[in-house]
This record gives structure tokens, sequence and C-alpha cells, in this order.
């Protein structure tokens, strides 16, 4: 079943691509018309080698824009797993970039998807990409939008002035779909 | 009707400010409020205005007040601990009588405090600004879209009333995105004739000036300015109120802290408490008359702000004991969560309850 309502984690280092992912997601809220909202971490943390955003796509107006029980969590290396893993709520999503992540927590009431996102980019040629991938199987998880919304939403977000990356973005949000 | 996008806080501002007509922004860069002047270094030498990044903000207010003075729509931006650098520049264009716009994206404080949102500003922006009687409009938005519309009212009322207007937003309004549809671009300007600009000996020469050696004069001047200051007052009060026809805890909240004080009260609600919210919009004046009006039903107060207790003044000013009035609050920099504002409103039910 379609799950609609999401606060979103996004966490990784910086230059993984978190922000973008999250752009893309709310990006996606946007073009549905629902309330949407997208918050990054400008604070000590993001100097100390996270960076990390929340994504909030709702039916009703965004109250707090920085979600500290997220329903989803997107950790692309260890330090975010062991940052947010106890603060998703129960009956909530974690997705992992298991090629970044040595070890994982135990976590009960979750439900724990391991993607080796950098290893599936780097092997299909489409390196830095592990954030689609990851936003790709966030899609198949959970369909929170149509998914003709997100492949538009990922058009928009990508740059007028580097279309050239578009179409490797399309493939990679594909590519998780799959996993 | 314009398409929605997504921006951020800073950047939406930024972008409707050159749509009201805003030709010079003078600033210098200060976490969280930067994504404004970098948006201005970008966009201001398309439209024939000027960006400048000046030396200190001391320059850069005084630079506000020398285009204000020439008849320019200009703005300058910063966050806590450079908007206290501004406080002279801005008494100084509140006592020549200058229409300008101000923007502080708050952050902790005192002294350099921490980058991250507060609402910390609330007695500095609405009380104590600079030295002498003076005030300024305090406009608080709560939403990127708001970020963009008040800035076009900032301008308006700043050269109707001829006064400085701030806009106090704070670092969480600043740096979040969320769909915003940016306001169409002003047509004709008001007529400035006041202005000290060139005229080719056509007129009397204008000056804007804040000094009186003559304390008569003086006296008469701020006697003249404290009748506008009575209009802004009777007729330019702004808020919101959320479920508060029947409001026996009325929760009263501005900016980033009314949108988790809304959460709060919706969850109240659930629970069988009569929560309801009251946002101001404009913090001075402060929104006495809409305040005043909860109070038929309203058995407590509770004043929710990311600071240590400020505009909780302004309230108890309004109930005048006739009903407790309580603060909440997180600060530094530290934003609070619906449940804990929750226990609040508990708490306070169940100490006013029957």
């Amino acid at each position: 079943m379609a799950q609609r309502e999401l606060s979103i984690v996004l966490s990784g280092f910086g230059g993984q691509g978190l922000l973008f992912a999250g752009k893309v997601i709310a990006q996606a809220g946007l073009l549905e018309e629902r309330y949407v909202s997208w918050l990054p971490s400008y604070g000590p943390e993001m100097r100390g080698g996270t960076a990390s955003c929340s994504v909030v796509l709702s039916d009703d107006p965004v109250g707090s824009p920085l979600v500290t029980t997220p329903n989803v969590l997107i950790a692309m290396n260890q330090p975010s797993v062991d940052k947010f893993i106890d603060t998703v709520s129960e009956g909530g999503l974690v997705l992992v970039d298991s090629s970044m992540v040595q070890d994982m927590p135990a976590r009960d009431g979750v439900t724990i998807c391991e993607v080796p996102a950098t290893k599936l980019a780097d092997e299909n040629g489409f390196k830095t990409l592990a954030n689609i991938i990851l936003t790709g199987k966030l899609f198949a998880e959970t369909e929170f939008c149509d998914k003709q919304t997100l492949l538009d939403a990922v058009a928009k977000c990508v740059p007028p002035k580097k279309q050239e990356l578009l179409e490797p973005n399309l493939k990679a949000l594909e590519l998780g779909m799959q996993q | 009707m314009a398409e929605k996008v997504l921006m951020k806080g800073n950047e939406a501002l930024a972008a409707a400010a050159v749509r009201a007509g805003c030709r010079f922004y003078f600033g210098y860069p200060i976490t969280p409020q930067t994504e404004l002047a970098a948006y201005m270094s970008k966009v201001m030498p398309k439209v024939g205005g000027t960006f400048l990044q000046a030396e200190s903000e001391i320059s850069a207010i005084n630079m506000l007040y020398g285009a204000a003075a020439a008849g320019a729509r200009a703005m300058t931006s910063s966050s806590s601990p450079g908007i206290s650098l501004k406080g002279e520049g801005i008494s100084y264009m509140a006592g020549a009588d200058l229409p300008g716009v101000i923007v502080n994206v708050e952050r902790g404080g005192p002294g350099l405090g921490s980058i991250q949102p507060s609402q910390q500003d609330y007695w500095q922006a609405t009380r104590a600004m600079g030295h002498g009687d003076f005030f300024m409009i305090v406009y608080a938005p709560n939403t990127v879209q708001e970020m963009a519309d008040m800035v076009f009212t900032a301008f308006e009322k700043a050269d109707e009333y001829l006064t400085p207007v701030m806009i106090l937003a704070d670092g969480l309004l600043g740096q979040m995105m969320e769909p915003v549809e940016l306001p169409d671009e002003i047509g004709e300007l008001p007529e400035k004739p006041w202005a000290t600009n060139g005229h080719k000996n056509q007129r009397e020469h204008n000056i804007a000036n804040s000094l009186y050696l003559q304390s008569d004069e003086l006296e008469a001047k701020l006697l003249e300015r404290a009748k506008r200051y009575e209009a802004i007052v009777e007729k330019e009060q702004l808020s919101e109120g959320f479920m508060l026809e029947d409001a026996e805890i009325v929760l009263v909240a501005f900016g980033a802290s009314s949108r988790i004080a809304r959460s709060a009260v919706v969850k109240a609600r659930e629970e069988g408490i009569k929560a309801g919210l009251l946002r101001p919009i404009t913090l001075w004046p402060f929104p006495e008359k809409a305040l005043a009006e909860t109070l038929s039903t309203a058995k407590a107060y509770l004043s929710v702000e990311m600071n240590m207790g400020q505009m909780v003044d302004d309230v108890r000013l309004v109930v005048e004991g006739r009903a407790p009035v309580e603060h909440f609050g997180r600060t530094g920099g530290i934003i609070p969560t619906p449940d804990e504002v929750l226990c609040a409103i508990r708490s306070l039910n169940e100490k006013v309850g029957e």
C-alpha cells in the first residue's frame, strides 16, 4: 500500500548527494501539490563529517520541518546509521547504503533494507548517483508518489546547464526501483 | 498564476525584494542568512541594481540610509550579531524618517552565540533596536511563502509611514525550502518628493537628517512621529488564529515556533484539551486587539518562544492579570519539539482545570 505521509531523515558524508536526493523527494511532493518541507543541517554537525537533511511530505500543513522521529531514514555512512537508527519510529523504514556501512546495529520494529548503492552505482557507470539509487528504492518500498511524478521531479532538479546528467539520474532511479 | 517553486526562505525573500522594486542591497556575510546576499549578488547586476558587499555591517546600514534618503527602495540583511551592529544606523534612519527594509535571520545569542535558529532578538526588534523614542514595524513570517510576501508588504509600509521596517525571521525559515509562488513584479513606485536626489535647482534642497539642536524642534518632531506610530498601532496589527473559538489554553507563538505550537495544539485537541493558537504576524505593533478577544474563553496563556521568555511580556501587558500567563521556550539554537510543547499545555491545563 502506498505510504504518503513521510518524515524523512537523509544522512551521509558531504558530497554523497543527500541534500539533492531530499530535494528530488520534496519536488515530487510539490508536483503533486502536497505540503512539503526540506531543511538541511547547517550547524556544527555538518562540519564534523555528516551532512543531513529533513524532508516532510504531508496532506496537512507541515509543523516543524526538523524531523526528530523519522518514519524513513536514508543513511549512507556508518556515523549516520549510528546516530539516527534509534530515532526511527516504530514500523518505520531504514534504507542503508550497505557498501558504506560495515556494522549494522540491531534495531527491532523497523524494516531495514540494505542496498549496496555505491557499489551498484560504480558497477553501472554512474558514480556519485548512489543517492538516486536509494531514492528509487524508497519509491519501490513506499510508492510515496506517482512514478511519473518522481521522474518529472528528477528532471526539474537537474540544473539546465547539466542536462547531460539527466539520463544517468533516470537510469539510477530505475535501478534503485528494481532493488 | 506563477508556478510554485521550491526555494530556500532566504532566496525567496531576496527574489521577492527585487520584485518589490528593491534595487540596492548592502550586506555582509553571516550564517544563517548568507544565501540572501548570495542571491542578490547574482541577480542585482541583471536588473540594473546594485549589490554591494560592505566592509562591515555598520557600513552597510549607513549605505542603506544613503540609498533610502536618495529615494531608492533598498535593503540590508544580517543575523543577530550583525543586526546589533546596525542598531545605531537604524536609529538614525528612524530619526530622519527614512524608509528601508532590514532583515534579521536570527541565530542564538548573546554575543556570537550559535549559528542555529533562535528568537532571542524579540526585545531588540520590538523595544530597543537603538537609542531614542522610536519603533519600527516588525513582521514575523512563518513559511517560505510569507518570507516572500512580507518583504513586499515591508517595502510598502516603509514608504507609507516613512520608517525602517524589519523582517524578523530565523535560521529555520532562512534555510528551509518550501513551495513558494513569487509575487509579480511591482509596477509604479510611489513618488518621493522628500528625497535628496538631483533636481537642477528646480526646488528647495531636501535634507535627510536626525540632528535637532533645538530641543523644542526635536520634541515637535517626535510628537509628529508619535502620531504616525499611533496610526500604525491602530491600522497595521496582523495575526492569525487557529482553533481559538472555544480555546481555554491559548498559545501565543510567532515565526518558526508557531509552526511547532500549531502541531502541539492539534495533538492537545486529540486529547480533549481545548487549546488554540494566536500567531502574531506583526510583532510591533503587537496584535493586542486579537489577543484581547481570546480573553472571553481563555483560562490560561502559554507563550511559546525560542528564547528565555520575551514576547510573554507583551502577552502579560494585554492580559493584565485576568488569566495566568506562562512561557515555554528552548533557547540558544534549540528548536522545541511538538511533544515538549504538548507537555507544557498538559501541565498548564491541569493547573487551571476545575
